[in-house]
């Protein structure tokens, strides 16, 4: 169980898993996972990463989306440790 | 009982809540069950069917819930598939884009009604162990009730809905945990919660009946232990012990009027499931009243908020932002005051009550000289429970 986390492949398309659901919650102003009977808060980052992963778009593409969104470079080692926390939680599937 | 308004209440005015992200729906209390662990009011058999919201009410309800950040959404009860608009209702809220959950025994979801959910959009289905004590032979056996269950819990899984089984744990089947997640594990679960009974409502009048010692407390937290590293990530079991046995007060629904927004079969408005019992107290009604009024404005939603309405030792306690001061329902029941400290913490002065039933339990059932019989959950008790007041009925407590 506590083998080393595989690193995440910038060609990998990952998507939310199974039992999550990701939705923008106006009130609250942020995308939320939802699953029975709870509820994750995403923070502003962690949002934008999420709901861009459609199990079509690369992690590669990912990054060249909101680096060109948010006119800024040099994404790339937050977005993997992003989705290495989702991965773990459960949250994202490659 | 009436406190007069402090001056810290009036110099810390409570802040402003944030939205009621989860909303239970108790859709009716009628319930085929007789389980002694109830939590439904004593006086349930008052609100029967014609008392019951009616659709249309419940759409509006859950329009004006979701308008307000409501996001989670439970139906509940009683059974809630008495209700025959059930799947209009999940598919109201499933429309609005809430997360919809089932809190149901099992009797009377069909694969016709299991089907027709899951069009109408319903997330997920929490199951109930059908362990109404009456029962418990029958259930420990796994034969009637296995065979029930064996059939629900085939319907959910063919329908893909995440498997959540839900047991309520107390005195009489504490022993038998190792079966319980054994049965839970052949049914499938991928989660199973081993929830021990909180004693409220009825709970609270069978409490002697049902409160664990801590031997068989311990026993059941080893036993779940040990299955939690035989099985590994193939069952994922939550053990929650009853307050009863801690120092420290729960942080009882993440804080009064904090996330929970309960509305009863008649459209009463709650902070949570069993508030109603506070007395002098007025809990608004959603046939009067907006969602949005009712968690921001009303008396009752505000009546504990903050912290200005402690009292001591909550109110110069270090600690009282991490419990908030514990439970009003249970402050109320055992001292009579529901601004007093929840008395499960050891800084109460009340935490002698506490102390005795957690002494009483540690008598064998064969040594103690008094048995007085199990209250089941009944129209028929609820109505003489009710004539008799509630005060009365707590006296069934006293072992003199």
């Amino acid at each position: 169980m506590n083998a080393p986390q595989t690193a995440i492949d910038l060609t990998a398309r990952p998507r939310v898993a199974g039992h999550f659901r990701l939705q923008w919650e106006e009130v609250q102003k942020a995308w939320v996972l939802l699953y029975p009977e709870g509820m994750v808060k995403l923070n502003g980052s962690a949002g934008e990463i999420m709901h861009r992963l459609d199990g079509e778009k690369t992690v590669q593409a990912v990054i060249d989306e909101l680096e060109s969104q948010f006119e800024t470079t040099g994404l790339t080692a937050d977005v993997l440790d992003f989705l290495t926390i989702a991965q773990r939680q459960g949250w994202a599937k490659a | 009982m009436n406190v007069p308004l402090n001056t810290a209440a009036a110099i810390a005015p409570a802040p402003q809540p944030g939205p009621p992200l989860w909303l239970l729906a108790e859709l009716t209390y009628r319930c085929p069950l007789h389980c002694v662990f109830c939590y439904n009011p004593v006086n349930f058999a008052k609100t029967g069917a014609e008392a019951e919201l009616s659709t249309d009410d419940w759409l509006r309800v859950l329009r004006e819930a979701r308008a307000a950040g409501s996001v989670q959404c439970g139906f509940s009860g009683g059974e809630p598939m008495l209700r025959d608009d059930l799947e209009v209702l999940v598919a109201e809220a499933h429309r609005l884009g809430f997360y919809t959950n089932l809190l149901t025994s099992g009797v009377g979801l069909t694969e016709v009604r299991a089907a027709a959910l899951k069009q109408a959009g319903l997330d997920h289905i929490q199951l109930s162990f059908q362990d109404s004590t009456k029962e418990l032979n029958d259930f420990l056996s796994h034969t009637k009730t296995f065979d029930l269950k064996r059939r629900t819990a085939g319907i959910i899984k063919s329908h893909g809905w995440p498997m959540v089984l839900n047991c309520v744990v107390h005195r009489l089947n504490i022993d038998y945990i190792g079966q319980i997640i054994e049965m839970a594990v052949e049914l499938g679960a991928e989660y199973l919660e081993l929830a021990n009974s909180q004693y409220y409502s009825w709970a609270e009048l069978n409490r002697d009946a049902l409160l664990p010692s801590r031997e068989q407390l311990e026993r059941a937290e080893r036993i779940t232990n040990e299955y939690r590293q035989k099985l590994g990530d193939k069952i994922r079991i939550f053990f929650v012990v009853p307050d009863y046995y801690e120092n420290r007060p729960k942080k009882c629904m993440n804080g009064w009027g904090n996330v929970f927004l309960t509305i009863t079969p008649d459209g009463s408005a709650l902070p949570c499931h069993t508030a109603k019992m506070l007395k002098g107290i007025e809990f608004p009604n959603v046939k009067d009243m907006s969602v949005q009024d009712i968690w921001y404005n009303s008396s009752g939603f505000n009546r504990f908020r903050g912290d200005g309405w402690m009292k001591d030792p909550c109110r110069t306690c270090p600690e009282k932002e991490k419990d908030l001061g514990g439970c009003r329902c249970q402050a109320f029941m055992l001292t009579g005051d529901a601004a007093n400290a929840d008395p499960v913490c050891d800084k109460s002065p009340f935490h002698p009550r506490v102390q005795e039933a957690v002494d009483y339990a540690q008598i064998p059932d064969e040594q103690r000289t008094v048995t007085k019989p199990l209250v089941f959950r009944d129209p028929k008790t609820s109505r003489q429970l009710d004539h008799t007041n509630f005060d009365d009925s707590r006296s069934l407590h006293s072992r003199s």
